[in-house]
């Protein structure tokens, strides 16, 4: 009988994982979409130095991070794809969107101090908790770079 | 104080080498927000509690250095670098450093 409820546990966090999980990528993804225009007057490079130029008056450094954590079904989904090997989509899609978000925060910031150019921009990731079995549970990415230009003084754009 | 992680500073030249700068911190979350993390485990999607308590442990870790950069008379800290790492389950060690010193 134990084992019944185990199984229907299972199947009930499977499909509420499938349900959200889908969802939540579905509105990240199109707000990541719509951001990224938004921000695209924002150039970023991961040059180390800079070319000599007189508009870059300040520099500052800015960065963006965020935490995202992966849904039950694409975590049973993986263990899955653990036994054949291969490419684990659902976590590929979960890092995309992890950077493109912490990316397009520190693009935000970098505007907000009217900075139109980031410079030597470095990639940060760590995997801050474990779910059951050793499973990646939740990622953290973290972007930071030095904004150069005019400084806040000539507004953004 | 002035924080860039170039090497160099347009426009202004480096006129004194003050050696490495570094902060850390180690920070551990709550249970209150461990709860809504197992929650977010089965549904998906951002943490925000987590991503805020890493920025503010990140920024504390950076006003660390800037204090030692202070204390030994710099005005700019270069080429900084952040790593992150897990030191025990529900900790983390947020680590900066950079290479103080004098622009004119």
């Amino acid at each position: 009988m134990e084992a019944v409820y185990e199984l229907i546990l299972f199947l009930v966090l499977l499909a509420l994982g499938y349900g959200f999980g889908q969802w939540a990528e579905r509105s990240h993804y199109q707000s990541i979409f719509k951001r990224e225009k938004e921000l695209a007057g924002i150039l970023v490079f991961a040059e180390r130095l800079p070319p000599p130029d007189p508009a870059f008056k300040e520099s500052r450094l800015v960065g963006g991070s965020v935490v995202i954590s992966v849904d039950y079904f694409k975590r049973f989904l993986a263990l899955l794809r653990s036994f054949i090997g291969g490419r684990v989509s659902s976590y590929e899609s979960l890092l995309d969107r992890a950077r493109r978000e912490a990316l397009l925060r520190m693009k935000m910031e970098a505007q907000e101090k009217g900075f139109q150019s980031v410079f030597n921009v470095k990639f940060e990731t760590a995997s801050i908790s474990k779910g059951k079995g050793k499973n990646i549970g939740s990622i953290e990415v973290f972007v930071y770079g030095t904004a150069l230009g005019s400084g806040s003084g000539s507004g953004s754009q | 104080m002035l924080v860039s992680n170039l090497e160099i500073v347009p426009g202004k030249r480096v006129t004194k080498h003050l050696g490495l700068v570094q902060g850390s911190t180690v920070r551990a979350k709550h249970v209150g927000r461990d709860l809504m993390a197992g929650l977010k485990n089965i549904f998906g999607g951002e943490l925000k509690g987590y991503t805020e308590l890493l920025q503010e442990s990140r920024q504390e870790a950076t006003d660390r250095m800037l204090e030692q950069a202070k204390s030994l008379g710099a005005n700019a800290v270069l080429n900084v670098r952040f790593s992150t790492s897990s030191v025990t389950q529900g900790a983390a060690e947020l680590f900066v450093y950079g290479t103080a010193v004098v622009i004119e």
